[in-house]
């Protein structure tokens, strides 16, 4: 079954994919370890758009996107998801997720592990089984159905979890760092592949990523975010057309854009992340 | 540790034990349990204070056993895990016969150690401690000796550190952790063995023959005697924790071991 | 291979430092230091290796019954049993356990450590009080066997560390998968069938061998304190007790009590072989 017949059995939300509005996070409030992870955070993701979240460690783009998965709630401010508030979105699982790890269950061989959330849908077997199949032929892993993950690469482990994400056919993908633990020539491969798998059914995409080239590469926008608390600090637009490819990261244009987005996490008065590492030292003195 | 923390872990155990005894108490009276099926708390206490002379002299004889078996029985098996360590061909003939025995009720070889001295003699006993908190003490060091990081290992090696130097270094640091888990078990262990090995025979000078002696006589004599079992038991747990927190620092790394 | 060779040439050390000290040792035990802990090397005490060898085909009294080796592997049979299932009982109590405590933080701060002292409860004592108990409860007129006994108190000792060893495998699972199951909005019953569980298993397996062993010490001593025939507790005892007319023959109940502990950790080792297939292995803890 394609991705469009299991839409086409949910009415698809017209609307915006995300919409994060006036959202703040703050940690441990009122004691002297208070964090403000994030503050006065706006952001619209459109149908099918692909945004990347950037910036220095500490700026909370993980914790944005966890607000998104609603694996935590926000301290003020709302998030609504494919229409509905984040919590609903996880209870109707609008959404897949890949983490930084794999996160695969080496008690499960390849297909049934991209089986799980079909098996949490109650799926019954043989259509698990086909939807499965179909997801690891996308990544083409269907070769290793039967291997178990850790006879597998990080590289393939992480096309596995992929899989898994767009296993239930969602509008919507969250990915923090997946690629983080992958080498550079994989890393490469992986972000095309994902594109053409993400333009194929028209999924929208949150993207967390420290790689400067990794998110203009992937990305319809790029959001800068800056620690300190973590706050937006630009929207980078990167009209790179379609289909991107290997020729795209040698086009000026590409260049261009990756010099646009880090003098952006440089900041004209805002500061380096080496400068606040040191500063912060500073202060623990 | 703050107090709200303190409070927090000791409550729940606390209102447990009560609302237990409670429980016992009343159910005692509500169903009318007569005294050989279950006495009730207060008739135990009762036996326990009536007759603590005898059951601290019990205790005494028991508690000596558990203790010069595990202090023998812990020197002899770290002494062994670092003979082990440094001769391989020794580790070899030892391990698999150390994974057998530890399969094996060896608390039976009571019996033939019971021929083998007088029979007013406290050393099967204390024979019988010492072997199973070897085994317990040599499995745990052994393992906390050889399963060093093998990070660690390399940077050493790149030192041209000798295997005195790397053991000091590495991998005595490494299995203090192991010792101490060996030691949480082994102690209340030791007790335990110490009770058993008085049913095969010997002197019936210890709580573990007080205990069978009273079985059939006064039921809550008999619980008392099990209550300063299990609080001799309890004691060498708590003074092997004590042991424990007194001597390591606060390590960030896993437990390690059978914990309990 | 090597391995194997090994441990024939340490029992065959084994057999020679004995003789060796029957030899050289003093007839009614010796001092050292001041301590009276040389043991005699009279027949009593310490017959020949041979000599204990040779009684396992000879018939159990002198002069007539079956060969000693028959009469020690049915008690064998007899205890293996036992211990079988009260490991089994054990097992699954232990695991039940752990999955509440696991599930309640109240419960696993409040019973932990109450069940660590459970353990120091000799087990001479519980024996006739299960005994009684089970004499109490009588449904539908049906008796409490004697053997049952045996088996619970088996089952008291493999509980432990089963349900210790469950916990931590519980506990250990990676938050990777925990956050998973959460974007999945999965309840905590799917978590922990699908995830907590499943994960928790190489944690349990090494657990599972330590309350065999547990198991097989509750099935003997149990026998041992309930007066149960049949099963190789008994056969220690009574061999122990005419052994100054018959040394050699508590030797073989010894052996037979090894026998007995050998089987279950082989029964152990071959579900760990069966479980564990095509999974990794994680630190076991002993």
């Amino acid at each position: 079954m394609s991705d469009q017949e299991l839409r086409r059995q949910h009415v698809a939300w017209p609307g915006n994919a995300v919409e994060v509005r006036s959202v703040i996070k703050t940690f441990n409030a009122g004691t002297p370890k208070q964090v403000d992870a994030l503050v006065d955070i706006d952001l619209t993701v459109e149908s099918g758009e692909f945004v990347s979240l950037i910036g220095p460690s500490g700026c909370g783009k993980s914790t944005l996107l966890r607000l998104i998965a609603n694996l935590t709630e926000p301290t003020a401010g709302s998030i609504v998801v494919n229409g509905k508030p984040a919590r609903q979105a996880r209870v109707d699982q609008d959404y897949g997720m890949a983490f930084q790890q794999a996160g695969l269950f080496d008690w499960r061989t390849v297909v049934r592990n991209v089986e799980l959330p079909l098996e949490l849908k109650s799926w019954d077997r043989a259509r698990r089984r086909a939807r499965a199949m179909e997801m690891l032929e996308l990544v083409k892993l269907d070769e290793f159905a039967g291997h178990r993950p850790w006879q597998l690469s990080g590289g393939m482990q992480q096309r596995v979890a992929i899989a898994r994400a767009l296993a239930a056919a969602p509008e919507l993908l969250l990915m923090d760092e997946p690629f983080g633990a992958l080498d550079e020539m994989t890393r490469e491969h992986m972000q095309a592949e994902l594109l053409r798998i993400t333009a194929e059914a028209g999924t929208s995409v949150v993207f967390v990523t420290h790689s400067i080239p990794e998110a203009v590469f992937l990305a319809d926008r790029v959001v800068v975010m800056s620690p300190r608390p973590g706050r937006i600090t630009e929207l980078v637009s990167v009209e790179l057309g379609d289909p991107r490819n290997t020729d795209t990261r040698e086009d000026p244009l590409f260049f261009k854009k990756v010099t646009e987005v880090r003098e952006a996490l440089r900041g004209i008065g805002a500061k380096s992340a080496d400068e606040l590492l040191i500063e912060g030292v500073a202060e623990e003195r | 540790m703050t107090f709200r923390h303190v409070i927090s872990t000791v409550w729940p155990p606390v209102l447990f034990g009560v609302a237990f005894l409670v429980a016992w108490e009343l159910a005692v009276a509500a169903f009318d349990w007569q005294e050989y099926f279950l006495p009730a708390p207060s008739v135990i206490w009762q036996a326990f204070v009536d007759n603590s002379d005898i059951v601290r002299e019990a205790a005494i004889v028991s508690g000596q056993n558990a203790l010069v078996g595990l202090v023998v029985g812990t020197v002899l098996g770290v002494a062994m895990s670092f003979l082990l360590m440094r001769f391989r061909l020794l580790n070899d003939m030892v391990s698999p016969l150390a994974v057998a025995l530890n399969a094996i009720p060896i608390v039976v070889l009571v019996a033939i150690f019971n021929n083998q001295f007088a029979t007013t003699s406290e050393v099967p006993r204390r024979l019988m401690v010492t072997l199973i908190v070897y085994f317990v003490v040599l499995v745990n060091v052994a393992k906390g000796l050889r399963q060093v990081d093998a990070t660690h290992l390399e940077l050493l090696h790149s030192y041209a550190a000798s295997p005195f130097d790397v053991l000091r270094k590495a991998r005595v640091p490494n299995a203090v952790p192991y010792f101490f888990t060996a030691l949480r078990v082994a102690a209340p262990l030791a007790v335990i063995t110490a009770f058993v090995a008085e049913y095969f025979g010997g002197p019936q000078n210890g709580l573990g023959s007080r205990i069978t002696a009273t079985v059939s006589g006064s039921r809550a004599t008999m619980w008392a005697y099990v209550l300063a079992a299990m609080l001799l038991g309890l004691l060498f747990y708590l003074v092997s924790i004590a042991l424990e927190s007194l001597t390591t620092q606060h390590r960030g790394a896993s437990p390690k071991g059978d914990n309990t | 291979m090597r391995k194997a060779v090994l441990f024939l040439v340490a029992l065959a050390l084994v057999a020679a430092v004995w003789e060796l000290y029957k030899s050289l040792g003093p007839e009614a035990g010796g001092e050292v230091l001041g301590w009276k802990i040389m043991p005699r090397t009279n027949r009593n005490a310490m017959p020949h290796v041979w000599d204990m060898t040779t009684r396992l085909f000879d018939p159990e009294r002198r002069a007539s019954g079956r060969a000693i080796w028959r009469v020690v592997l049915a008690g064998v049979w007899y205890s293996l049993r036992l211990a079988v299932l009260g490991l089994a009982v054990g097992a699954t109590v232990g695991v039940l356990l752990a999955v509440l405590m696991a599930r309640f933080g109240v419960v696993r701060r409040g019973l932990l450590p109450y069940l660590v002292v459970s353990q120091t409860v000799p087990l001479i004592a519980l024996a006739p009080l299960v005994a009684s108990w089970g004499g109490r409860l009588q449904p539908f007129g049906w008796e409490w066997p004697k053997w049952l006994s045996v088996v619970v108190l088996g089952a008291f000792l493999a509980f432990f560390p089963v349900s210790v060893g469950t916990l931590r495998g519980l506990e250990a699972t990676p938050a990777t998968s925990l956050e998973l199951m959460r974007s999945y909005a999965a309840t905590w019953g799917e978590t922990l069938r699908k995830v907590r569980l499943p994960a928790a298993v190489p944690y349990i397996v090494p657990a599972l061998r330590l309350a065999a062993a547990a198991a097989v010490v509750g099935v003997v001593v149990a026998e041992i304190s309930t007066g149960q025939r049949g099963g190789i507790g008994r056969l220690v005892i009574e061999y122990g007790r005419t052994s100054s007319a018959d040394p050699e023959r508590l030797f073989t109940a010894v052996f037979g009590a090894a026998v007995l502990g050998l089987l279950m950790a082989l029964l152990i080792a071959g579900m760990d072989w069966f479980v564990m297939r095509g999974r990794q292995r994680v630190e076991e803890y002993s």
